[in-house]
């Protein structure tokens, strides 16, 4: 692979619970990924904007709040009208397992619940970003 | 069974046993120390252990405080069940507020939704999405005064969660008190108001930390004065655990936390006699059982020596710590969600043997969604059948002297004193905030119990073992979206239908008085809440003249 995936590590919405995404965040780096970390509370504008301005072949969206129904598909809707295209988009958090099957269909590449190993998600990101 | 050597049975003392305890490999694999790393000898004795009872764990109902704060303990009266409940509009929360009294529960705990936590109304374009879905949609008086409808509140004891916005409804709850003609001196309940934890842990802030304690200063003084049954604080270590603190750390952060406040009292000259014995705390219960009873003993002692000998609280109700405790979120699982009930039934007698004052024991499906009716009943009975059936309310601090249980309950107090030490050499708790130095020692924990659980050396039942494939999914409450709408219509009716110059008026005071620091803003949010201003309107009030908080992220 020529360079390190850059991956944006996001928590949108008011949503306050940030034990995951700096679990996820410092897994990723681990794993010899570039990490981004939003920090708390941003928009999906802002999210999208740091997607695009830091070069990102992943956004993972850390949701806890029961939101997600509303913010994620506002920043996928971003995502397409900023044309980007090939930004490979995983979502964590609290997802009823029906919803997870419509983000997926809304163009989430994968969704991950509470108790999901950070190898799968290093082994998934690195799996899903074109080589 | 062989012949055992007769000798071997009937003496030689410590080395004895270590020398026939090492004969048998331990297990490889799982580690010996507690959830946060605390390590465990194989046995303890008198050996381990060096106690003087009357100066470490006195009696209970006195100083140090160490084996309870009352003399009866739960012979005298048990612990306050205390569901926390809040979803949808005050309507839908009213409801479940009176299937849970209707229950036998015998206090009200109220969760607020995000925006409401960050002092957002329901129809700032911050809320979209998230009105309700947490917790229960307050914006103005209108709001609380359904949130109580037909619940005297000279009767209950309320909680509520709330901190950024906490004077607001404190103040919205004690004008629906004056409605339905309560004094306010008879209110009771506890408003959580512990900003320096947001910073720290839960992450719902408003404004910067000086003018928010400066806030919650307000409210404690006001509260002496005028509420004199309410709890202003609940100096909180639930949130602490919940970002991934270890034992250590919740109990080390929320008392220098609690300390601070303290602090931040004495320099406003109030007399520390006059609030210390209305400051109350919140505990997380975790799994690792003994070592949670040992920190809320821990707690105890702690917090009475540095009342008496730092701060010089003569008042002995400025010494004893009363604590709520609720069950770990954070154990709970989303893979065979049934299981939770275990896990929460043994919290719960941690919390129960650690001598809490009032429980919230966690429901089982609250891994993938806000709680059923039928998942919050059965874990009311689950505190149920620890209080009736299982006689460990007959005794006092039943596990008092326990070699083990005395020696973590030492340790831990030890680890809290090296956290001072380090906090103190760093300026104090707002500066090591500042610092990011909570903030870190928490990612570093969670981070370290992750990665023991990836290695299989923390086992998680249905998670890293004894998973199972096929699960059938549970009944989830799904919160309808419907009811966002119907919220966003609320308050922009009570905005259309108030009194607009009163409400305007009411408003300008606030801010006036909010630049001036030695002016107490308890009475200018009273008339503003009398007057059906928002909680948004007074916190962004409140934006404009002191300004927002945003953390340098760490991971």
């Amino acid at each position: 692979m020529a360079g390190k995936i850059r991956v944006v590590v996001a928590k949108p919405g008011l949503d306050g619970h940030d034990r995951g995404a700096k679990i996820i965040a410092r897994a990723l780096r681990d794993a010899g990924m570039e990490v981004i970390y939003t920090g708390l509370h941003q928009t999906p504008e802002q999210i999208v904007e740091t997607a695009i301005q830091e070069d990102a072949d992943a956004v993972g969206i850390s949701i806890l709040s029961g939101a997600h129904m509303t913010l994620v598909p506002r920043i996928l809707e971003l995502l397409r009208e900023n044309g980007v295209e090939d930004v490979v988009v995983v979502v964590g958090g609290t997802i009823p397992d029906d919803d997870a099957d419509e983000l997926r269909k809304l163009g989430v590449a994968g969704v991950f619940g509470p108790g999901a190993p950070t190898t799968d998600i290093v082994d998934f990101i690195r799996g899903a970003v074109p080589a | 069974m062989a012949t055992t050597d007769r000798e071997e049975q009937t003496g030689g003392g410590v080395e004895e046993w270590r020398r026939r305890y090492e004969v048998t490999p331990e297990r490889k694999g799982e580690l010996f120390s507690t959830i946060s790393g605390v390590e465990n000898e194989p046995l303890y004795s008198p050996e381990n252990v060096e106690l003087d009872y009357e100066r470490d764990l006195g009696w209970p109902g006195a100083y140090p405080f160490t084996r309870g704060v009352y003399p009866s303990m739960y012979r005298g009266r048990l612990w306050t069940m205390r569901q926390f409940a809040g979803f949808g509009t005050a309507e839908e929360t009213n409801a479940r507020f009176r299937y849970l009294l209707d229950h036998g529960q015998t206090g009200l705990s109220t969760a607020f939704d995000m925006p409401t936590l960050m002092g957002y109304d329901s129809d700032h374009a911050r809320s979209l999405g998230e009105v309700g879905r947490e917790g229960v949609a307050i914006d103005s008086l209108g709001d609380m005064e359904t949130l109580f409808d037909g619940i005297p509140l000279g009767e209950v004891s309320t909680s509520m969660t709330i901190n950024g916005p906490a004077a607001m409804l404190l103040a919205f709850y004690a004008c629906v008190g004056e409605e339905q003609g309560v004094a306010l001196d008879r209110l009771r309940g506890t408003v959580q108001t512990d900003i320096l934890k947001e910073y720290i842990a839960q992450k719902e802030w408003i404004f910067p930390p000086q003018p928010s304690m400066r806030l919650v200063v307000d409210m404690v003084e006001w509260c002496s004065e005028r509420l004199p049954l309410m709890h202003p604080v609940s100096i909180s270590g639930y949130h602490i655990r919940e970002a991934g603190s270890n034992a250590a750390q919740e109990l080390a952060f929320t008392l220098s936390n609690g300390f601070a406040l303290v602090e931040a009292c004495l320099e406003r000259g109030l007399d520390v006699d006059a609030f210390a014995p209305r400051l109350s705390f919140f505990f997380n219960a975790h799994l690792d059982f003994f070592e949670e009873i040992a920190k809320y003993r821990a707690a105890r002692r702690i917090w009475a020596r540095q009342m008496r000998e730092k701060y010089g609280a003569q008042d002995p109700r400025s010494w004893l710590m009363r604590f709520h405790t609720q069950t770990a979120g954070v154990s709970l699982t989303a893979q065979q969600p049934e299981v939770n009930l275990i896990r929460t039934a043994i919290e719960a007698l941690a919390a129960v043997l650690g001598g809490t004052q009032s429980l919230h024991t966690n429901s089982f499906d609250e891994a993938l969604a806000l709680p059923t009716e039928h998942a919050v009943r059965l874990a009311l009975r689950t505190q149920q059948v620890i209080a009736h059936e299982t006689g460990v309310v007959n005794t006092i601090d039943p596990l008092g002297g326990s070699y083990y249980l005395e020696q973590l309950t030492t340790e831990l107090e030890s680890q809290a004193y090296d956290y001072f030490e380090r906090i103190e050499e760093l300026g104090g708790v707002i500066p090591a905030i500042e610092q990011n130095f909570q903030q870190r020692e928490i990612a570093e924990a969670s981070f370290r119990y992750q990665s023991e659980v990836e290695r299989g050396e923390r086992v998680v039942v249905g998670v890293n073992r004894y998973q199972q494939e096929d699960e059938q999914p549970i009944e989830l409450l799904r919160i309808d979206p419907a009811l966002e709408q119907k919220q966003v219509e609320r308050v922009q009716a009570v905005r259309a239908s108030r009194d607009s110059a009163a409400a305007a008026a009411a408003l300008a005071r606030l801010k006036e008085d909010a630049a001036h620091e030695d002016r107490n803003l308890m009475e200018p949010i009273m008339d503003a809440s009398r007057a059906y201003v928002t909680m948004g309107e007074m916190c962004d009030a409140l934006r404009e003249v002191w300004g927002t908080w945003r953390e340098t992220p760490v991971f």
